[in-house]
């Protein structure tokens, strides 16, 4: 056990090392640099900016000095946000993002695995028609939609809770990113669960638990549920990956200081380092997810084992 | 019902706890403004700065020689008197006895420091040439001299005297802007870059700094060793970046925050039918225009170029695209501009009948050599944005009458900018300039021939350039103002730019925050404004 994730994690430094590689030459290949705006600089001022940030030098000799950098783990200083260095951003902005996400994706996680069982358990019934027209509504509506809506009517309209903001994340700041961010992986679970859920009831081992004249409540909760999980389980990787790195809309949106707008705000200033370091985030969290996800997989499932 | 149980005591709970915020707030009995503001800043080092939402921050931070009053006229501020020689070049500025937030004492010695450091090349500073003015400047900046060479000294603690370049009419105004505001010399030395940290910050404005955290807030808190901390009558600022210009107004509406500092153009219309009076449109020290490089073969032509300008419909382009969050333009300085009183050249075009426009600008197509035999294909480049695309379409539509066959090329901020500045293949393309200062020169300096990295339009008319030389040189100000009116008469003669539209700026202000008065600057520093329950 202990081997394989080791040797998981070391099998993930190449990839993550192509990744880094990639990023950075793609982003160079966009026209326009860091100091490129509305407002144009003097040629003499643009001159001293690029030896300040060493964009006078060779790329391949940025390339290298960045690696060089980042071996020591150094992500270099912020192109446009002078007075912060990419860890000081990042290092402020991904616990908000993670506190977030990691709520939102376990409140989707109880709302969607109760939602989806029940509808399981009444199959073609209204309770069954509601929740599949929810989650439909959940998937179809974009978040872009949800959020003013949400902030316009609790917010404005009703004043029962801040229409933006993180005020040091209050929990009533929280909520209704929260809940925009909640609301598709809730749909997304029912479905999952709901699907499984059904063929998982009508499984073996469920008739079985059955026939050993166990309680309903006991067959569904432990053994068909934990059968049912498992596509959700797989689904969970890439979802928490992208939820605990933010997203840009929640938070332009709600004004939240998250590290989600950094990566767009970045990649349309041209701050280099600072869409690295986002890069280098997103890349870190997906694989490790992927790994978790693995190692779940295999406590649940008896059959998977990792020696 | 599940759903029900599970979000009701939420919302109770998100209740009380809002209930003990403004039980606490109200104890503390503390005056806050939360402001909203354009943007994050990047910066909150005066020397590296650029944006507006740094100067809107830095404003309250810091106060310079001069200063702005709430109605941004140029007033005293750590400078008592100032002045100047007979020739105009050395200024001669008598400092009163302020101090720094730590309590050291305000010199000449910082304002000395705070001048060669932005203009060091090592500091990167983005706006070091608003003091190329000062004698050696520009060298300094290039790293041909020393900073110690620059024509700043300090007669002694409280005498600072500085040498220009050229007698420098306008010179008062760029010592507002927040560039030429001081730092704390031992402050800079000691944390070196990082002087700018909640914690290190020493300034000598009304505010000094409590917290900075990106795309949160910057808090800032009442400078009891400011000179006039008891004229200061609101203790806290919380300036809230907003990229997204809905969210403001949402806040605002929510009663969150007390002001906005711009406005969806979109919404205009709905949000003056909603909010009535605290929709504040004002003219700004701003112009969109249209460059034409007047390079290619096509726009070579001054008739091709002016009869393009003459086409434009620019009332249609304010009030129905803009809705009215900009004003139409004939030429290229804003009206209301400093040291321009009489405003522009007259354009003689611009009143007539729009038939009789059109017969004009089709004549002067087919002298040129265009008519719809031989349409002239043009392309249109513009910067991402919905407006952007808006009046690009409808300009396209406008010259069809001219038989001028349109295509657009899109691209980013970035991109669009820098194609501008090292290519020269582009024909018409969108651009805005927002003046730094307010006097015309800041302007027309654009069309310069040796200002390449401004010059969009590559207009080249020595003429012009002797006229613009010969208003550096006069130190009558009436004599200038004519001068620098010939020159941009010849700007609308060659027809080297598409004069479009002067912004406004957009505000939203609360009945309750008391002292906004609107400016064309759009300055208005908090220690001019009190809040009332």
């Amino acid at each position: 056990m202990f081997g394989y994730v080791l040797r998981r994690l070391l099998g993930a430094i190449p990839t993550l090392f192509l990744i880094i590689t990639l990023s950075f030459f793609l982003m160079r290949v966009a026209p326009g640099g860091p100091f490129d705006r509305e407002r144009a600089l003097e040629a003499k001022v643009l001159e001293n900016l690029n030896r300040v940030f060493h964009l006078d030098r060779p790329l391949w000799e940025q390339y290298l000095y960045y690696l060089g950098n980042l071996a020591r783990g150094d992500l270099g200083p912020s192109f446009i946000y002078r007075d912060f260095s990419v860890q000081q951003l990042l290092g402020s902005g991904l616990p908000i993002s993670i506190q977030l996400g990691a709520t939102a994706l376990l409140l989707a996680l109880l709302i969607g695995s109760v939602l989806g069982t029940i509808a399981a358990l009444r199959q073609n019934s209204w309770v069954d028609y509601g929740v599949t027209a929810v989650a439909t509504f959940g998937i179809t509506v974009p978040n872009f939609v949800v959020a003013p809506l949400l902030s316009l009517v609790f917010g404005v309209w009703l004043s029962l809770l801040p229409a933006g903001g993180w005020g040091n994340g209050g929990p009533a700041n929280m909520l209704l990113p929260v809940i925009t961010l909640a609301l598709p992986q809730v749909a997304v679970i029912a479905r999952l669960i709901r699907g499984s859920m059904i063929e998982a009831l009508r499984s073996d081992h469920v008739r079985t638990a059955r026939a050993y004249g166990l309680p309903a409540r006991m067959v569904v909760i432990v053994h068909a549920m934990r059968a049912a999980c498992l596509p959700v389980v797989s689904y969970l990787g890439p979802a928490a990956a992208a939820l605990l790195t933010g997203s840009v809309v929640v938070e332009t949106i709600f004004g939240l200081p998250g590290i989600g707008r950094y990566f767009v705000q970045g990649a349309l200033n041209r701050d280099y380092t600072l869409v690295m370091g986002t890069v280098i985030i997103i890349a870190v969290f997906v694989v490790v997810f992927n790994l978790v996800v693995d190692l779940i997989y295999a406590a649940l499932d008896p059959r998977v084992r990792y020696d | 019902m599940l759903r029900m149980a599970g979000i009701r005591p939420l919302v109770a709970g998100a209740l009380l706890v809002a209930g003990v915020f403004a039980g606490a707030s109200t104890a503390l009995a503390q005056v806050t403004y939360v402001r909203g503001n354009d943007a994050n800043p990047e910066t909150l080092d005066q020397h590296k700065t650029s944006t507006i939402a740094e100067a809107n921050i830095l404003r309250d931070l810091y106060e310079g020689l001069v200063i702005y009053s709430a109605k941004a006229e140029v007033i005293p501020g750590v400078a008592e008197s100032w002045e100047t020689s007979d020739d105009g070049l050395t200024w001669t500025f008598k400092l009163r006895d302020a101090k720094w937030s730590n309590g050291d004492p305000v010199t000449a010695e910082d304002f000395v420091f705070s001048y060669q450091r932005i203009l060091n090349p090592e500091t990167g500073a983005k706006y070091a040439n608003m003091l190329y003015v000062i004698k050696n400047g520009e060298k300094v900046n290039k790293g041909e001299l020393q900073p110690s060479e620059l024509g700043v000294k300090a007669v002694d603690d409280k005498t600072l005297e500085i040498t220009l370049e050229n007698p420098t009419p306008y010179f008062l105004q760029l010592l507002t802007h927040q560039t030429s505001y001081p730092v704390h010399k031992a402050s800079v030395e000691k944390f070196g870059s990082d002087f700018v940290k909640p914690e290190n910050m020493v300034t000598n404005g009304p505010y000094k700094l409590v917290s900075f955290v990106p795309n949160d807030k910057v808090v800032l808190e009442k400078n009891p060793e400011f000179r006039e901390a008891d004229k200061v009558a609101i203790d806290r600022v919380e300036f809230v970046p907003f990229e997204e210009r809905a969210t403001c107004v949402r806040r605002f509406e929510a009663g969150e925050v007390l002001s906005c500092s711009d406005l969806p153009a979109e919404q205009l219309q709905s949000l003056k039918d909603r909010l009535g009076e605290q929709v504040h449109v004002v003219p700004y020290l701003g112009t969109y225009y249209y460059a034409l490089n007047n390079k290619r073969d096509d726009l070579k032509d001054p008739r091709v170029r002016q009869a393009l300008s003459m086409m434009v419909d620019r009332e249609f382009i304010a009030n129905e695209i803009w809705s009215g969050a900009m004003l139409p333009a004939y030429t290229f300085v804003p009206p209301g501009i400093g040291n321009y009183e009489g405003g522009g050249p007259k354009v003689e075009w611009a009143d007539l009948d729009p038939l009789d426009k059109e017969d004009q600008a089709i004549a002067l197509m087919k002298e040129a050599g265009f008519g719809p035999d031989n349409p002239l294909e043009l392309e249109i480049s513009y910067s991402a944005g919905e407006n952007h695309k808006n009046t690009a379409t409808a300009i396209a539509d406008m010259w069809k009458p001219l038989g001028v066959n349109v295509t657009f090329n899109v691209r980013d901020g970035s991109a669009h900018y820098s194609h501008l500045r090292d290519s020269d293949d582009y024909e018409v393309a969108r651009a805005g300039w927002i003046g730094d200062f307010s006097d015309p020169v800041n302007f027309l300096q654009l069309w310069e021939s040796d200002n390449t990295g401004f010059n969009y339009s590559k207009y080249e008319n020595p003429e012009y350039d002797k006229l613009m030389d010969q208003a550096a040189a006069e130190s009558d100000l009436a004599k200038r103002e004519e001068i620098l009116r010939q020159a941009e008469a010849l700007l609308v003669k060659d027809a080297a730019v598409i004069s479009m539209l002067y912004y406004s700026s957009m505000s939203l202000v609360s009945p309750k925050l008391k002292g906004w008065e609107d400016n064309i600057q759009n300055a208005h520093a908090t220690r001019w404004m009190s809040i009332s329950e």
